[in-house]
């Protein structure tokens, strides 16, 4: 059988640094989609906290940490990045496999909230829009998830399929926020 | 023009998709009168209208949204499954 290379959907394109801002691919492993099916939010969250010690997210909100966490990601749905999920939360929720659906981008610096500014009609800046605060918007006409990460940094996802356009504006946003010094 | 989806929050314009009127789907064993009122015939106020917006690029939620067709005023917002539009047998 052949042996299939892996090519990561930002491949070719980063990292990049603009200024003091840098924006790299993020490897996050598995990305599974968790909808609780009708009436079972309560049963899905107590068998996420046991099976990997996280809450089910609140509205606009991310819980768990780096390598290991539940990004609210829609109506009624979160998205496990990381482990796998476990089986039991089977008997609780639809779990789709979106492992290889999504390009997932850190952009980290001084500004980055500038950045995103040009591109994001939500307002994120630091006071408003905190570490574990996360939204479903559009990034440049592209459905994104964006969450912040760290007092200044953001993880970005758009489909795979955008990965290149999600770089581009990115980078050109980076440039016009560094040439305006 | 800003819209407050109940979930989400006040967000732009710009992530929502616009279907049309919101009206009431006529129950099952209706007549053709009420269903030709209903996929056909519509009102065009110049005031308040209740509509349906869908947050495309939010949370994926149908909403029930009322705007007034003059002024692009949003009057009040609520999720469609929560609106009492229909669709139950
Ligand atoms: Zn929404």
């Amino acid at each position: 059988m052949a042996d299939l290379i892996a090519k990561s959907p930002c491949e070719g394109l980063l990292p990049v640094t603009i200024g003091g801002i840098s924006l790299t691919e993020e490897q996050p492993g598995s990305m599974w989609a968790l909808a609780p099916f009708k009436g079972q939010e309560k049963a899905l969250g107590k068998a996420l906290e046991a099976a990997h010690g996280m809450a089910f997210p609140a509205v606009n909100r991310a819980t768990g940490k780096a390598g290991s966490r539940a990004v609210w990601f829609g109506r009624e749905m979160a998205l496990l990045m990381g482990p796998e999920p476990d089986a039991n939360l089977a008997e609780h929720a639809a779990l789709t496999d979106q492992s290889d659906a999504w390009a997932v981008v850190r952009l980290e610096g001084a500004g980055a909230e500038d950045v995103l500014a040009r591109l994001v009609p939500v307002d994120l800046r630091p006071h408003v829009f905190k570490r574990g605060h996360t939204v479903r918007t559009e990034l440049k006409h592209m459905m994104a998830s964006v969450t912040r990460t760290g007092p200044q940094a953001f993880q970005i996802m758009v489909f795979r399929s955008m990965a290149k356009t999600l770089v581009h504006d990115l980078k050109t946003a980076m440039e016009a926020v560094t040439a305006r010094g | 023009m800003r819209i407050t989806c109940p979930l989400c929050g006040e967000r732009d314009r710009r992530e929502f998709y616009y279907k049309g009127a919101a009206l009431v789907r006529p129950a099952e064993g209706e007549d053709l009168d009420a269903w030709h009122q209903y996929v056909n015939l519509r009102e065009n106020p110049a005031g308040p209208l209740d509509e349906l917006w869908y947050h495309e690029m939010g949370c994926n939620s149908w909403l029930k949204v009322t705007r007034n067709t003059a002024t692009h005023e949003i009057l009040a917002v609520q999720l469609a499954s929560e609106a009492g539009l229909g669709g139950q047998k």
